[in-house]
C-alpha cells in the first residue's frame, strides 16, 4: 500500500496503490496532504487504478481531501475506479462532491 | 455438521485486511460471484473497523468472527467485548459518526446495503454483536 505523487503544472495526481481501509487510509492521507500543501494545486486527481479494495475509509479519505481543497477553490477528480470501489462511492453520494471519471 | 469457521483476532488495524481476506477465502468455496464476494469483504471490513475504532477505542481487545454457510446463505457474526453502542438507531444513521473528521459515518450503511440482512445487538459496557446475512445467487447447475 502506497501513494505515488506526480506534479504537472497546477495538477497534483496521487496514484493510490493497494487496499484502502482504516489502517492504510491514514498513511495515504498524510502523503497526499503534504503534496497538496506544498504545491497548492488547482486540481487534485486521485487515481484508483491500482486500488484492489476499498471500504468506507476510502470515502473518508476522499471527503477529507475535498474539505482540504475547498479553501483553495481547487477541484477534486476521482479516476479509474473499479466496480467495487464505484459501488462504495455511489452509496456515499461522492459523485456529488468530486468529479468521477472511469 | 454445518460448515463453519471461527476467527479470533486482536483489534489492531493491521488485522482488518486479514479478517476480510480470511472470510473471503472461506466464502469462495461456495462459488459466489465476484460482486457477492466483494460485497461480503466490504461489509466485514466495516464491521471489524467498527470494533477497532469504536468498541476498543483506547485499548486492544479480541474480535470474534464466526462464518457459516447453509443452503446458499452466508451468515457472518462479528462480536466484541468493547464499550457497546448506547443508541443503535443513531449509530446506523448515514453520516453519523463519533470517529472524528476522517470517518465517513457510513459503516452500517455499507453493511446494510451490501448484504441482505443486518442485525445489531449491543449492551453498553459489555459489547456488540453484528450479524450479516447474504444469500448467494443460485447458479444454473442448481448446486447451491
Amino acid at each position: 500500500m502506497s501513494v505515488k505523487i506526480t506534479v504537472n503544472g497546477e495538477v497534483v495526481t496521487a496514484y493510490l496503490d493497494g487496499e484502502i481501509d482504516h489502517h492504510s487510509a491514514g498513511i495515504m492521507r498524510n502523503e497526499i496532504d503534504v503534496a497538496v500543501e506544498k504545491n497548492t494545486p488547482s486540481m487534485l486527481v486521485l487515481d484508483f487504478r491500482d486500488v484492489s479494495f476499498m471500504d468506507s475509509s476510502g470515502i473518508g479519505l476522499v471527503m477529507g481531501r475535498y474539505k482540504l481543497l475547498k479553501p483553495y477553490g481547487a477541484e477534486l477528480h476521482v479516476t479509474n475506479t473499479s466496480p467495487q470501489i464505484g459501488k462504495v462511492m455511489k452509496l456515499a453520494g461522492l459523485d456529488r462532491l468530486a468529479k468521477l471519471d472511469n | 455438521m454445518k460448515d463453519e469457521i471461527k476467527l479470533i483476532i486482536p483489534s489492531r488495524s493491521a488485522n482488518e485486511g486479514y479478517a476480510r481476506v480470511a472470510v473471503g477465502a472461506f466464502i469462495t468455496r461456495f462459488d459466489p460471484t465476484l460482486e457477492e464476494l466483494n460485497d461480503i469483504k466490504t461489509a466485514v471490513s466495516e464491521a471489524v473497523t467498527n470494533c477497532i475504532v469504536h468498541a476498543y477505542k483506547d485499548t486492544i481487545g479480541l474480535i470474534y468472527i464466526t462464518v457459516s454457510a447453509d443452503k446458499g446463505i452466508v451468515k457472518i457474526r462479528i462480536r466484541d467485548r468493547g464499550c457497546g453502542i448506547p443508541d443503535i438507531a443513531r449509530a446506523k444513521e448515514p453520516l453519523f459518526t463519533t470517529g472524528g473528521e476522517e470517518r465517513a459515518g457510513l459503516g452500517f450503511a455499507v453493511m446494510e446495503s451490501f448484504t441482505d440482512k443486518l442485525t445489531v445487538r449491543s449492551t453498553v459496557g459489555k459489547g456488540t454483536t453484528v450479524t450479516l446475512q447474504k444469500r448467494l445467487k443460485v447458479k444454473d447447475d442448481g448446486q447451491k
